[in-house]
């Protein structure tokens, strides 16, 4: 369990990483790393491997935003039936049940404000048992999936010290 | 009547520093040659210090330095080791370990005094017992030992002129660290020749392999140990300059003397960085630790894939690799590898002459660059006749 813990976290921060190096860097064998990865990803542990893309330097303009969605939840089953009838949307970025004001967080991406508007208004708000929506357009990313999107720092360091 | 000193003119440069002035003609290269961390300093401690300035706080301090940080460093040697150090008159805080130990030695050391260290070593530790007037004992130590010198060895050096014994677990170059049982027979080496111990744990939170022993906490050692650590590898602080030494309280008022008079104080907002990284430090050391780890496995594996014999180092950030193997000198290796592959190594003879034969290569680098330096290492070792990489 320790092993898979370790395994996933170095995962997280670089999911290309082969099975060979991780096994270099734990001192184990790769075969016991790609073991305990295919159990992970078979389990659904792992979920996907994916790149922390950064859309604005690439030359893409891609609009996120984050819509704040208020809920009547039912008796048996609370907000799960909603939320299932609003991530099912290819649009739906990420899909939060959250404490405090608002019921559920949705992350929306969409090509244009425009679309992302549309979505809401037409798709989201029209669902039964959603009582209000409130709209949140990202206007910079700085950092995601602990990756500031910033020029990063050059190596300052003196190439060779003592 | 000119001149320079000499007990200064007799200490050639390091020979690290012809090196670099290689290296800084040249551009893309990557560089396994320093001694820092590639992490820069956690984000809570300097944005503490941004505050502190904010604050105003651009005063002198006491001369043993703020007694909130030597309080906390009291604390933090009491929970890591056990060990009792009172915050008053026996912790001073100093401008990096570089001046805690020059300090220690111009403290204990008389002229003609002998200290015996063991080399491959930190390139500072004989140049700074000649300042202090002393004379360096050199004790050379072995791959096929873990580095760890041979205690026979030790005895046979001491002299009645023997003042101090210094060493440095884990080590750099070698990586080496030091077992409980090995510093227990030591220590008492240093109690039956009457000696100090002047010890260097600057890379103690760097122990991959055990557990680091502090040396003070070794029954009877306390009385006689001077013990020198700092911020600078653990917490990636090396260009703060912060760092401390604990000793008895004579000891340790004879280094504060000639601190006061020569730096007065260390400065304070590397002080309050200090404090900032022993209160809320601690999560951000286990990350590096785990990290370095992870590339400490790597490259030792890739040195020994390539041909080039590499002993599993328990602590620091450093490998020692031989590059015996090649028929070349490990100045010429290091030379080659730069010019040809343009990747840095230190060479072993920088650190002391049974360091010829070794390259130090630091894994304080991201794990791509030393992917990509092995890779390089590989191709050269492969091109030189009279070795064959196991590929």
């Amino acid at each position: 369990m320790k092993d898979l813990h370790e395994i996933l976290t170095i995962l997280e921060s670089d999911g290309r990483l082969t099975a060979e190096q991780i096994g270099d860097m734990l001192d184990r064998p790769a075969a016991d790393i790609e073991k305990v990865i295919g159990e992970a990803e078979a389990d659904g542990i792992i979920r996907r491997y994916k790149a922390v893309v950064d859309w604005d330097r690439a030359g893409q303009e891609r609009v996120f935003a984050f819509i704040d969605v208020k809920v009547t939840p039912t008796r048996g089953a609370g907000f799960d039936d909603v939320a299932e009838r609003i991530y099912k949307f290819p649009e739906v970025v990420s899909l939060y049940l959250m404490s405090g004001e608002y019921d559920l967080r949705v992350i929306i991406q969409g090509s244009t404000m425009q679309e992302v508007a549309s979505f809401v208004s037409n798709k989201l708000a029209t669902i039964d048992r959603v009582r209000s929506t409130a709209s949140h357009f990202v206007l910079k990313r700085y950092k995601e999936d602990r990756e500031i999107f910033a020029e990063k720092d050059a190596d300052h360091r003196l190439a060779v010290t003592p | 009547m000119r001149g320079i000193a000499s007990n200064v003119a007799s200490v050639s440069a390091s020979g690290i520093r012809r090196f670099f002035d290689i290296v800084a003609d040249m551009k893309d290269v990557i560089s396994l040659g320093v001694c820092e961390p590639d992490f820069v300093t956690p984000w809570r401690l300097r944005e503490a210090c941004v505050f502190s300035l904010e604050r105003g706080r651009t005063n002198y301090t006491s001369n043993w330095g703020l007694l909130s940080l030597r309080k906390l460093i009291s604390g933090h040697l009491k929970s890591l080791y056990g060990v009792d150090y009172q915050p008053e008159d026996q912790i001073l805080v100093t401008v990096g370990v570089s001046e805690a130990l020059d300090l220690a030695l111009r403290a204990v050391v008389d002229p003609g005094d002998e200290v015996i260290v063991f080399e491959p070593c930190y390139v500072s530790y004989a140049p700074c017992v000649t300042f202090a007037g002393g004379t360096p004992v050199r004790i050379p130590t072995f791959a096929e030992d873990g580095f760890l010198p041979r205690l026979d060895d030790v005895r046979a050096a001491l002299t009645p002129r023997t003042k101090a014994i210094l060493l440095s677990y884990p080590n750099n170059p070698t990586g080496a660290t030091a077992g409980r049982e090995f510093l227990k027979e030591l220590v008492e080496i240093a109690r039956d020749a009457d000696c100090y111990v002047i010890s260097d744990e600057i890379y103690d939170r760097l122990t991959y392999v055990g557990t680091h022993t502090c040396v003070s906490s070794l029954e009877g050692a306390a009385e006689r140990t001077i013990l020198l650590n700092g911020f600078s590898k653990a917490y990636a602080m090396t260009g703060w300059r912060i760092g401390y030494a604990a000793a008895p309280p004579d000891v340790a008022e004879a280094m504060m003397k000639i601190h006061q008079y020569v730096a007065l104080c260390a400065p304070i907002t590397a002080q309050e960085a200090a404090v900032e990284a022993l209160n809320a430090g601690e999560q951000s050391v286990r990350e590096m630790k785990t990290e370095y780890n992870r590339r400490r496995r790597l490259i030792v594996k890739r040195f020994n894939e390539a041909g080039l014999k590499c002993g599993d180092p328990g602590g620091a950030f450093y490998a020692f690799p031989s590059v015996k193997e090649t028929g070349l000198t490990s100045e010429e290796f290091a030379e080659r590898l730069l010019y040809e592959k343009k990747v840095v190594v230190v060479p072993g003879g920088a650190f002391g002459e049974c360091g010829e034969g070794y390259v130090r290569a630091a894994y304080a680098t991201s794990l791509d660059r030393i992917e990509e330096a092995m890779a390089r290492v590989a191709e050269l070792v492969a091109s030189l006749p009279g070795t064959a990489g196991d590929t």
